[in-house]
């Protein structure tokens, strides 16, 4: 279902929890679909004992791609028109995450009615680890 | 992303969809998929990047002939280098996409990557911070534009904490 301009408010939003506990094995998962297969994602002996970093961390790739779920569940399927974010904090596995999508304007461009949102990822301690926007067509 | 041969497929974009934790059948139902608006299975947002997988030169991945900087029996393969920081020798720091289009299984299109701009930061706990734009078009075989891709990459010359 796509959202509709006529009952759509600035200020308006969507909220999901992505993961619950980031599991090493969504890391590989997304390693090997994606075809990021950086060590810094699912090695820890390597990031721990060469790279320097406490454990092996999220794909930031990862993160914007499970935000991005929110914004297509939001705004319906094949209706997403731009996306975009910052990295703005690590992910760790165990990170509990959690999406807000708002909607920030609401324009007819052509004739055809689109939004504007914001988008943004924190994790369990509220810490922002991607900021961006999306923009979609919305029905009238 | 360079990719002469980019092919939308069914089932890598099921593995995809899986990997970012999405359900929706959109993505891996053809039956439900053809009688939605889009009228067929589409790839999510961010499968362009998935086009790294048919870039031959993609430097994050395991070459048979050339050994890897992950562990083997010792914590790396070969002395550390600038890629094994990040993406392409930086970390991740920006990632923006413009749609014409959704992808569409079953398509072939090609990717094509230029770079964009750079700048340079001060960083907050002192040193400079390089960033490196790249932007990729994904084209059909005909030369219609589906996906423009901006990723901005940041080389930091130390083990960064507040980064992506």
């Amino acid at each position: 279902m796509a959202l509709s301009a006529s009952e759509l408010q600035v200020g308006d939003s969507h909220c999901e929890v992505i993961v619950d506990g980031l599991t090493r094995t969504q890391l590989v998962m997304y390693a090997g679909a994606s075809g990021d297969y950086n060590p810094l994602h699912t090695d820890d002996r390597y990031t721990t004992e060469v790279a320097g970093y406490p454990s092996v961390f999220a794909h930031g790739m990862l993160t914007m791609g499970m935000s991005g779920k929110v914004v297509t569940d939001y705004v319906g399927d094949g209706r997403i028109t731009k996306y975009g974010v910052r990295f703005k904090s690590q992910v760790w596995p165990g990170d509990t995450l959690t999406t807000t999508v708002a909607v920030t304007a609401i324009d007819e461009i052509d004739g055809v009615a689109h939004g504007d949102f914001s988008v943004t990822t924190v994790n369990q301690d509220g810490v922002e680890v991607i900021s961006g926007y999306a923009a979609a067509r919305l029905d009238p | 992303m360079t990719a002469e041969r980019f092919p939308v497929e069914a089932g890598h974009i099921m593995l995809f969809a899986r990997s970012i934790r999405d359900p929706n059948p959109i993505y891996c139902d053809a039956e439900h998929a053809s009688a939605a608006e889009v009228g067929g299975i589409i790839a999510p947002p961010t499968f362009v990047q998935a086009s790294a997988q048919f870039d031959p030169e993609y430097v994050l991945r395991p070459k048979l002939d050339e050994p890897w900087f992950g562990s083997g029996r010792e914590a790396t393969g070969r002395p550390p280098s600038q890629e094994s920081r990040g993406v392409g020798g930086g970390l991740h720091a920006e990632q923006h996409y413009e749609y014409q289009r959704p992808l569409m299984a079953g398509e072939v299109l090609q990717a094509h990557e230029r770079d964009g701009e750079t700048w340079t930061k001060q960083g907050r706990r002192g040193g400079t911070l390089h960033f490196t734009e790249k932007i990729t078009e994904y084209r059909t075989p005909g030369g219609e534009l589906v996906v423009t891709a901006r990723s901005v990459g940041v080389i930091t010359g130390q083990v960064v904490e507040h980064e992506g």
